[in-house]
């Protein structure tokens, strides 16, 4: 016993000797934030996603409101989706008769013939004269303002609802749950029909917004069951026991616990957003023509693949670089909320020094 | 008897590839088991004697590396091909699981698995198999075997359990049976059965037993001989006797000092003049787990009465399912109590709500069973160790930090740890934040619930010295809740005992632990196992009287 004693006094004695020096205290939310701007791609990927966004709003302008009573801010590109020009389209002649090719030539004329130039139409236009930047562009933003209403509605209302039915169980849980089997039978198809009826010359927004309302129930089914397992957890009880409300225990302690979960589901219920946009737009109830969304360009000219691919090419490129930037940064959200990530680096160096000091 | 050796290992070593780089966790291994004879593996957890068992059955993860010889009857278990060593599994060599409750299949009854093991290896009709079961289900004391064979894993008691697995491991006559840790899930008393049970079958069946265990108690009752083990290396080798009575490697005479032993503590002195009012006073209490559905309502604690005064260390013993948990929780207002009243500090705690009971709460603090369970993951440490105080509203920002460093400064952790996460802490730095958190408001009243149990003897030691050194500085009175009877010796100034959610007995420590009154308190008290081989022997026999003498 004696031994022990003297071992212990040493140990401690040694690592307070080093480590006495005042250390700043970081909470839990600054150590997330730091690892998560510590996170190269995922903070590349906020980056691209911003520039984006930025992109498809300025060039395209802000455009609101009823038929009747339009608001318009013109961006800083020239031409918008109700600026026909059949001539220019004509103008310019590719792949043996289609129309609309892209004037935008980058190389230089030393070498295929033709001067350097950006054209009328860069990356062409549709077969009646319509600027296809001004179609994919006007398309991203509509598009990512689907997404961001129903993915802030839909990760919102599922957390919540998902969190306290199964932090509170017995009554409300029951109550919150056949709520949402209501909510799961509804065919959201049909509803977003009309609504979109309905509300479809208002834009886009009633109907994302109609659209998140349906959204968060598969969610709300994973929060719950991962709640379910952390309440048991001992550490609930303690937070309880240093005087935390139960407010404080869902938000604080559990949910970051859970929030793998909802980082996975969210970013499948964001792409899902603008399949099921597409879907209704296809169909004629989101989006109607004039206007376009990304889902929209691309499902009217997949036939077109083969004669003129820039008509599928820019809107699906918009798709993939925006659902590649969601996921990299769900990712780095979810690494900087895991206590496990980032520190296992060191490790092992130790790990190699640790076997040579014991052989 | 014969005397070639069941098993004879000889330079074995063991490595995991983790991260890129060999980590060793077995290094050098050698020893050798006679027919009849038991070999104890002993060290703490991380030292690889889980590791080496693992091995002979050829049961590592694939990111495992073996070396050297490892023989059972003659067969190199490391060259021989995988069809040879799946017929040894089961059959030559079996394995007794630490945790039976998750080691049965909960979806077979035990007679489907251990016919199952029967008939893989012998070549038995599914009759003959049933009634060599039920044999086997006899030979290891289940009562009526040929009801208890179609029985469910879930219909069984935690001992029962263990003794299907023992029967599953005994299916097939093994000449080595490797028991990793084969009491550690059980109460003392269930323990002490089943010791006896491995006891009797060794002289029975002559196999030879591994048995792995961090229980010096344990070890005691059942080697021969003794293997060492620490970080990977065998710290020594030798007989039960030699290594109890004449250990040689230092490690070893630490380990067997941090193990606690029964009787051999003078009680601590009262550090407060006893005073009248108590600061924990429990007053009929009833605590009663509700009816759900057809599981009818559970009385888990029947008129417990008892005070705390301050500076007192009550010890709270019992087995599992007692209700000692349950009281320790009702006592912090955690579980909502049926009749009775239960106050601290003279302020009623039993049915309080809301902002009385954070108010009443701030005179109590709680140290859980399991540190790893009761830390939030994804908090760093200091934020747990600083809630109670932020939630109190007592201090913030600066002052806070302060308070946090103070807080692990008295708990013996470096101040930079207050940044990092629980699980890169160990389990006994862990339990440090506990008791941390739990000291954060001062309280007069700290509930310590089986905090010692997921730790190793000399971390347990450490954390025992420091939690006395704590309440000699701060005074704070305790109420000390274990199933580790020697342990309780050690802190407490009087004991409680409790059984099937009634207080048995309760009493200044002396009296309890050496003229206990209550036929139960003798059994429990004559369960503990002492690490000394033949003071154990006395305690068996003794044990064995008492029992005849109860009539069981």
């Amino acid at each position: 016993m004696a031994r022990m004693k003297s071992r212990k006094s040493m140990n401690t004695g040694s690592t307070n000797g080093v480590e006495s020096v005042q250390v700043e205290g970081l909470s839990q939310s600054k150590i997330i934030r730091t690892k998560f701007f510590r996170h190269r791609v995922a903070v590349t990927a906020l980056v691209i996603l911003i520039f984006v966004i930025l992109l498809s709003f300025t060039s395209s302008g802000i455009h609101l409101g009823t038929d009747t009573n339009p608001i318009h801010i013109q961006g800083w590109w020239p031409l918008y989706i109700t600026d026909i020009d059949p001539d220019g389209a004509l103008a310019s002649i590719c792949n043996g008769g289609i129309s609309g090719c892209p004037t935008m030539d980058l190389l230089p004329s030393f070498i295929d013939g033709s001067p350097m130039q950006l054209g009328a139409h860069p990356i062409g236009s549709d077969d009646i004269g319509v600027d296809w930047w001004a179609l994919v562009t006007r398309g991203a933003e509509q598009s990512l303002t689907v997404m961001v209403i129903v993915g802030v509605l839909g990760i919102t209302i599922g957390t919540t609802i998902g969190a306290v039915a199964g932090f509170f169980g017995g009554i409300v849980d029951a109550v919150l749950m056949r709520l949402t089997d209501i909510f799961l039978v509804t065919p959201t198809l049909i509803l977003g029909a009309i609504i979109g009826q309905k509300f479809g010359n208002l834009g886009v927004v009633p109907l994302a917004v109609m659209l998140g309302f349906f959204a968060w129930m598969g969610l709300a089914r994973f929060v719950r069951t991962e709640f379910l397992t952390l309440r048991e957890r001992e550490f609930v009880d303690a937070a309880r026991v240093a005087g935390s409300s139960n407010r404080r225990i869902i938000f604080k302690h559990i949910l970051p616990n859970a929030i793998g979960i909802i980082i996975v589901s969210g970013t499948l219920l964001l792409s899902g957003a603008i399949l099921i946009e597409t879907a209704l737009s296809f169909l004629g109830f989101g989006v109607k023509a004039p206007d376009v969304s990304l889902g929209l360009l691309i499902s009217q000219n997949q036939a077109s693949f083969l004669v003129a691919p820039w008509l599928f090419w820019w809107p699906g490129a918009f798709i993939i670089v925006i659902a590649l930037c969601i996921n990299f940064i769900g990712d780095g959200l979810r690494d900087a909320f895991d206590p496990r990530q980032l520190r296992t680096i060191p490790k092992v160096k130790k790990s190699g020094r640790a076997r040579k000091s014991l052989v | 008897m014969s005397t070639t050796p069941v098993v004879k290992i000889s330079n074995y070593n063991v490595d995991f590839w983790v991260d890129g780089a060999w980590y060793p966790a077995v290094i050098d291994m050698n020893f050798q088991i006679e027919p009849g004879k038991t070999l104890a593996i002993v060290g703490e957890s991380g030292s690889g004697k889980s590791s080496s068992a693992m091995g002979l059955m050829g049961l590592l993860a694939p990111n495992a590396r073996t070396s050297g010889r490892v023989e059972v009857k003659g067969v190199d278990m490391l060259s021989a091909s995988k069809q040879k060593v799946q017929s040894f599994r089961g059959k030559e060599v079996a394995y007794i699981f630490q945790e039976p409750m998750t080691a049965l299949n909960p979806v077979y009854t035990i007679g489907f698995q251990i016919i199952e093991t029967l008939r893989l290896h012998l070549s038995l009709s599914p009759k003959a198999a049933k009634i060599r079961a039920i044999e086997l289900l006899a030979m290891v004391g289940i009562p009526n075997p040929d009801v208890s064979i179609d029985k469910y894993p879930h219909q069984l008691s935690g001992g029962q359990k263990q003794r299907a697995m023992i029967a599953v491991a005994l299916a097939c006559d093994p000449a080595l049976l490797i028991a990793d840790e084969p009491t550690t899930a059980l109460d003392v008393t269930v323990q002490a059965e089943i010791l006896d049970l491995m006891r009797d079958l060794r002289h029975k069946l002559n196999s030879a037993i591994l048995l792995i265990t961090h229980d010096m108690g344990v070890v005691a009752d059942m080697a021969d001989d003794i293997l060492v083990m620490k970080d990977g290396l065998t710290v020594e080798y030798d007989t039960a006797d030699n290594i109890f009575n004449r250990p040689k490697h230092p490690y070893t005479q630490e380990l067997l000092a941090a193990v606690p032993k029964l009787g051999s503590v003078p009680m601590r002195k009262l550090s407060v003049p006893a005073k009248t009012e108590p600061v924990l006073s429990l007053k009929d209490v009833v605590v009663e787990y509700p009816k759900r559905g057809r599981i009818p309502a559970f009385v888990a604690a029947d008129q417990i009465t008892f005070d705390i005064f301050p500076g007192e260390i009550l010890g709270l013993v019992g087995e599992s399912g007692s209700g000692k948990t349950t009281v320790g929780r009702a006592a912090i207002g955690l579980i909502p109590v049926k009749s009775g009243s239960i106050s601290v500090v003279g302020k009623e705690i039993g049915n309080a709500k809301g902002k009385d009971l954070n108010s009443i709460r701030r005179h109590t603090g709680i140290v859980f069973q399991d540190p790893a369970s009761s830390l939030n993951p994804r908090l760093p440490i200091g934020e747990s160790i600083g809630e109670p105080i932020f939630l109190a509203g007592i201090a913030k920002g600066d002052e806070l930090n302060v308070m946090v460093e103070e807080l692990l400064d008295k708990v013996e952790l470096p101040r930079s740890y207050r940044n990092r996460y629980p699980h890169e802490l160990s389990g006994g730095q862990r339990q440090r934040v506990g008791i941390a958190r739990a000291l954060a408001l001062n309280p007069d009243i700290l509930i310590a619930d089986e905090p010692t149990s997921a730790l190793d003897v000399s971390i347990q030691a450490r954390f025992l010295d420091l939690l006395q050194d704590l309440q000699g500085k701060l005074n704070f009175a305790c109420l000390f809740i274990s199933h580790d009877i020697a342990v309780v010796e050690i802190l407490s100034h009087r004991i409680a005992v409790m059984q099937h959610g009634k207080l048995v007995e309760i009493g200044p420590r002396d009296q309890i632990l050496n003229n206990p009154t209550q036929l139960y308190t003798k059994n429990l008290l004559a369960a503990v196992p002492v690490p000394n081989p033949a003071e154990q022997k006395k305690r068996r026999e003794a044990r064995a009287k008492l029992l005849a003498a109860a009539g069981k």
